[in-house]
């Protein structure tokens, strides 16, 4: 697989470590829990379940052998094909904003 | 018909005349006592023990494609039980007992081979490592043999003992280890649940499950409606798929994996062997082609098929390991998806769902499970009580703290 960097460009998969899921960017906010118990719930669902669909799917990759970015990288996983790649980083203020 | 050397000789004599069908075609019934929705290894071998262990006969096996198309057939067919942690490894020795004893059983030649497997050890802290395993197993009624470099030396000459950066210094040895023929698994327990009286209905996928107040009592399928008192489903790579129908998050990711065979060689590699400093596992077939593999490709995947980074890194494995195997030719390679969960290990559990019971969850490992994770899902499907050899594979054990971690690795399926 080709990553298309968007600060480096086209750059082979194999430089890249994998995370997982991009929901990993949300943790939950201890600040905001309601309950002791809800935020365990909210964790174990952090932490251990996925939705692992069939097709398209929000991941992390580490660019390790490279800049060290982080990227979320938009693919469908039932053809290997890349659909989008962004700096995690921008993701993540998006998502700020939005929530603001 | 049973099978054996007279019918063999029977059928020969007969120009081969008469041999019928291994198992029926049978169009599904409207209900069943209980339905099993995928046909791998593990879904046949719940239905099989289902019907002869607790007389459960009115069962079906429900399969999207044609049984065998998935893991069972795609898997480098190595089998063990050299587990470490105690809610595994008594699992996994129950699985290698029956697996001694499977083909008796169901009057099918599965090819099982207790050719041995070796894990090799390059340093004193993995010989250690092996020591603390071996006794581990010993202590389950298992065996386990610590092979010093002298040993090994006997049995597999052509590894590369005096590598530079990791010299072979032993192995721990499972005698009792070995290989099978894996689609003959999946035939096999097919045919002895069919002459049971189990429906397997192939080329007909579970498309939901039917709900009445609350309870799974049966599913949606492509061919329609089939009722039943309880659904189990093993459907390995396709967990999150078909359980998310019920709504169900799971603690796991699907990878590919992928498999090599090599050109027919004379015999040269005696067991399974497995290098300790990398992902790398070999053994030879029957028909004498070296079958290796490695780790997964590492992201979530679907494809079935892997990329070439991985291929690689398995043949630097070998390479580093049994320099020898860079003349052979590789001849087919290949990728299943796997239900990788997040401790490694793997779930034979009901479900908050009344009526909807879950295996899953196998990893990389589950061909050797095949028969002992259909023993104890059959034994929790019939009595709703699990297994005591299973009871460690719940699906709240990440929530309750008692996740099962061979590897003690975390939650990162991709590093399982
Ligand atoms: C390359 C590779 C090498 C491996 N090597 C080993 C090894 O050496 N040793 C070992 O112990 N394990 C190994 N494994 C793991 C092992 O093969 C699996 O863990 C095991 O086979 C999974 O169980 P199964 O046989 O029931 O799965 P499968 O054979 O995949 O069965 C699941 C079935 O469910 C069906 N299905 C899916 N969705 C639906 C639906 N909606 N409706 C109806 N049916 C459905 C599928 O078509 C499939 O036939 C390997 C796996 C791979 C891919």
């Amino acid at each position: 697989m080709i990553i298309q960097h968007p600060l480096l460009g086209a750059r082979d998969a194999a430089e890249f470590t994998y995370l997982g899921d991009a929901a990993m960017l949300m943790r939950p906010d201890p600040a905001n829990a309601s309950h002791p118990d809800k935020l365990m719930t909210a964790f174990h669902d952090y932490v251990h379940l996925r939705d692992n669909p069939a097709g398209i799917h929000k991941e992390l990759w580490f660019h390790e052998q490279g800049d060290r970015s982080w990227l979320v990288v938009t693919r469908n996983v039932s053809t290997h094909e890349i659909i989008s790649v962004e700096l995690a980083s921008d993701v993540k203020k998006a998502s700020k904003r939005k929530s603001k | 018909m049973r099978y054996s050397i007279w019918s063999v000789l029977k059928q020969g004599l007969r120009s081969n005349r008469d041999w019928k069908p291994a198992w029926r075609d049978p169009e599904p019934k409207a209900s069943y006592d209980a339905i099993i929705v995928g046909g791998g290894g593990h879904g046949l071998a719940t239905a099989y023990y289902l019907a002869s262990e607790h007389g459960m006969t009115n069962i079906a096996v429900i399969e999207k494609g044609w049984i065998g198309g998935g893991n069972v057939g795609r898997n480098t067919t190595i089998i063990r039980s050299n587990y470490l942690l105690p809610g595994n490894e008594a699992f996994y020795e129950l699985s290698l007992k029956l697996w001694e004893g499977l083909e008796q059983s169901i009057n099918y030649n599965a090819m099982v081979s207790q050719r041995g497997i070796i894990n090799l050890f390059h340093s004193d802290a993995q010989r250690d490592a092996a020591v603390r395993r071996g006794n581990s197993m010993i202590m389950h009624g298992a065996d386990a043999t610590l092979l010093d470099e002298h040993d090994l030396r006997q049995i597999c000459p052509f590894l590369d003992f005096e590598n530079a950066r990791f010299p072979i210094k032993g192995g721990l040895m499972q005698k009792r280890g070995g290989s099978v023929r894996h689609d003959a698994v999946a035939w096999g327990y097919a045919r002895a649940a069919d002459l049971l009286g189990v429906d397997i209905i192939q080329n007909c996928e579970v498309t939901g499950f039917i709900m009445e107040s609350g309870k799974c009592v049966g599913v949606d399928t492509s061919r329609g409606k089939i009722r039943a008192k309880k659904t189990g489903v093993a459907v390995a790579g396709s967990t999150s798929r078909v359980m998310g129908k019920a709504g169900m998050r799971l603690p796991i990711e699907s990878h590919v994996l992928q498999a090599f065979v090599s050109e027919g060689l004379k015999p040269i590699i005696p067991g399974v062997v497995t290098y300790g400093a990398g992902h790398f596992y070999i053994s030879q077939s029957d028909k004498g082609g070296l079958v290796f593999g490695g780790d997964i490709d590492g992201y979530n995947s679907y494809a079935q098929r892997g990329n070439l980074p991985v291929v690689e890194d398995v043949c630097e494995g070998g390479m580093a390991v049994m320099p020898m195997i860079g003349k052979a030719r590789l001849l087919r390679m290949w990728g299943g998806i796997m239900d990788m969960s997040m401790d490694g290990s793997p779930f034979i559990d009901k479900t908050d769902i009344p009526g909807l019971y879950l295996n899953a969850g196998w990893c990389y490992g589950g061909f050797k499970a095949t028969p002992g994770s259909g023993w104890c899902f059959a034994h929790l499907l019939a009595t709703d009580q699990s297994h005591d050899v299973a009871k460690a594979y719940r699906i709240d054990r990440f929530q309750s703290g008692a996740a099962l971690d061979e590897k003690g690795a975390g939650a990162q399926p991709n590093l399982h």
